[in-house]
């Protein structure tokens, strides 16, 4: 469903190259759950930008559900973002003057549904991570961890092909990262298809496959029990 | 493509509504004022600059041509057929009431007595009007600019009204072109020479006008200058109007060329009446009130240009998640171009209510005194439509600038914080 062929990245800075990503093969299927991990620097964020295009490859392939993504012009990949990709950042990335039901329900009204829909969509949504009784606060009313569950929110709510998360929980104390976490879990039984950046092997367990990157490259892709 | 437009507008309003309505009131509050300052700059500064030669204007048909003057051909003396004329008047109901005016060239002479005879005679040249003062302080209000002495009666033989420019201790700046009268005062005798006509008067009262040329001229009763001047025909050289409040003076004009006046008399409005440099002068200052006016309206877009693109800077990483999460960059700058459009429109609102509700009938009330003028506000509503137009517009386009700029850069980038 998404596969990435000799996909490279590399960042100059006057003079200086830094080849981040030294081609990568990957491919997800369909309602799988991956963790990608590394150490730090090794270029697992930077490999989730450019699968969930937010990111241009230096060269390579992205398909996703057998569209070639190199071939879109900027509009295109906007597009395809919004219908097809959800997103959870670290810090959450929230709109600070819309309130939690506001942020979910932005890209629903971009994809062109009326207001009653797209904000019912949204007040489903909010319900499932538990924050129904949270909708009209703006994010500095909220705690960390109930902004990422609204990030979490806005991501799913449109029902996006994939849900990338980078380092979902590493701004979040135990308690949210363990709500968060089972919020993914839940999403990937009802065959939500989720790539996920950790560097917390607790939380990179719970999904159905860990791949480890290092040096800008694919280590190791291994199934958990 | 058009229901795109239509769903972008409609996320950009959304995204703005949010904005305007969560922002900083403080902040608010200051880009409206700098709104509100911009628009009473762009109407005030043209309008005054305007308003101050319109009281020229106002003040040369109040104290001097009224609503409708009626004078001499240029090939003529004096108004033939003027009581015909003054009679057709009687019968025109929008008329409340007229000047019947003798007008003649005269020489004032002072200190005559003590001259010694090598000594240059004090001398100024002068239009001496000879005027019912009843019906002329009806028209013109002559009465209430006596500023020293009193104003005529109908029997005041041998008594005359000067301007104050007609006399030394009323010049602030001597201007060797125009001769004024030395050490003379309410109840000095002067010497008149007109017509062939030498007579000795007092000056009964010193009276004083905005209109330049009013006041350097005098007063006598009509009986006694008629004589005078030799006009026993009684034609006149002039007749001010007064309509009643509310009449058009174009269309009393326009009958009195119906009814065949110019065989006899030009007659013009006070508009058609005004000199040509009047019209000139307030030509160019409404062409430099355009040009503060456009300087004011540079200033206001780099406002809300810098205003805007510290916001957009300050928001790139919101923008960038914006972009990420698939909201189109046309229905960002449209948020933008929406709060620029509520910053102009609601500081230029407060500024016409400003400007209509409070300063121009304060003006109107309490004019500012100018030596030749009272200076008033003119904002005529066509006009202050169009610079509130310009307003807006041009802040639109300084809103969208900066905008686009940073809706343009990298989405990434943004989101991380990356140059």
């Amino acid at each position: 469903m998404i596969e990435t062929r000799n996909l490279t990245k590399t960042f100059k800075h006057g003079n200086i190259e830094t080849h981040v990503l030294k081609g990568i093969d990957f491919r997800a299927e369909s309602g799988e759950f991956i963790a990608i991990m590394g150490r730090s620097g090794a270029g697992k964020s930077t490999f989730l930008y450019q699968m969930s295009l937010l990111d241009v490859p230096t060269s390579g392939e992205i398909v996703i559900d057998g569209e070639h993504t190199h071939a879109m012009n900027q509009a295109k990949r906007a597009r395809f973002r919004l219908f097809r990709c959800g997103y959870v950042f670290q810090d959450y990335a929230l709109l600070p003057e819309l309130s939690a039901i506001e942020n979910v329900a932005l890209p629903l009204l971009m994809q062109n549904l009326n207001k009653t829909k797209a904000f019912s969509r949204a007040y489903e949504a909010l319900e499932k991570v538990g924050l129904g009784h949270r909708l009209e606060n703006i994010p500095s009313n909220l705690s960390g961890g109930e902004q990422q569950r609204v990030s979490v929110a806005r991501a799913f709510a449109h029902r996006p092909k994939i849900l990338f998360a980078d380092e979902p929980t590493a701004n979040l104390d135990n308690e949210s990262s363990a709500l968060v976490m089972n919020i993914f879990r839940e999403l990937h039984r009802e065959g939500q298809t989720i790539i996920m950046v950790t560097h917390e092997e607790q939380y990179a367990r719970m999904a159905g496959k860990i791949a480890k990157i290092d040096d800008g490259r694919i280590i190791s892709v291994t199934n958990n029990g | 493509m058009f229901p795109r437009f239509t769903l972008n507008l409609r996320i950009g309003f959304f995204l703005a509504t949010r904005q305007i309505r969560r922002t900083s009131p403080w902040t608010t509050v200051l880009i409206i004022s700098v709104m509100v300052l911009t628009f009473l700059n762009l109407v005030v500064v043209s309008g005054m600059l305007v308003g101050l030669v319109q009281g020229i204007g106002n003040a040369t048909r109040k104290e001097y041509t009224s609503d409708i003057i009626i004078s001499t051909l240029d090939n003529k003396k004096y108004i033939e057929e003027s009581a015909n004329i003054t009679s057709l008047l009687g019968t025109i109901p929008e008329i409340d009431s007229l000047s019947r005016r003798y007008v003649e060239g005269a020489i004032l002479e002072a200190n005559y007595a003590s001259r010694k005879e090598n000594e240059k005679p004090n001398t100024a040249n002068v239009q001496i009007f000879g005027i019912d003062p009843a019906d002329e302080d009806a028209v013109t209000g002559l009465a209430a600019h006596i500023i020293d002495g009193s104003y005529l009666s109908s029997g005041d033989y041998d008594q005359i009204i000067l301007g104050n420019h007609l006399l030394t201790q009323y010049i602030l700046i001597e201007d060797p072109n125009l001769a004024t009268l030395d050490n003379v005062g309410v109840g000095t005798k002067i010497r008149i020479s007109v017509a062939n006509t030498v007579r000795e008067v007092t000056i009964k009262g010193i009276m004083e006008s905005k209109v330049d040329l009013r006041s350097r001229n005098a007063f006598m009763i009509d009986t006694q200058f008629r004589n005078m001047i030799g006009r026993n025909d009684r034609n006149v050289d002039a007749i001010a109007v007064l309509l009643k409040k509310g009449a058009d003076p174009v269309a009393v004009r326009d009958k009195l060329i119906r009814d065949g006046v110019t065989a006899f008399a030009k007659v013009q409005t006070y508009d058609d009446a005004q000199p040509k440099f009047v019209k000139d002068v307030v030509k160019t200052f409404n062409i430099l009130g355009t040009v503060f006016g456009s300087i004011g309206i540079v200033v206001s877009s780099i406002t809300i240009f810098i205003v805007i693109f510290i916001n957009a800077i300050t928001r790139r990483k919101f923008i960038g998640i914006l972009k990420a999460i698939g909201i189109r960059g046309q229905a960002i700058e449209i948020s933008y171009i929406f709060q620029s459009i509520f910053y102009a429109v609601i500081g230029s609102s407060l500024g016409l209510v400003l400007v209509y509700s409070s300063l121009v009938p304060f003006f109107l009330s309490h004019p500012i005194d100018f030596p030749f003028s009272d200076g008033i506000l003119v904002a005529p509503p066509k006009e202050t439509f169009i610079r509130m137009g310009l307003l807006v517009l041009s802040t639109v386009v300084a809103g969208f600038i900066p905008a686009r700029m940073i809706v343009r850069k990298n989405t990434l980038n943004s989101i991380l914080g990356r140059n």
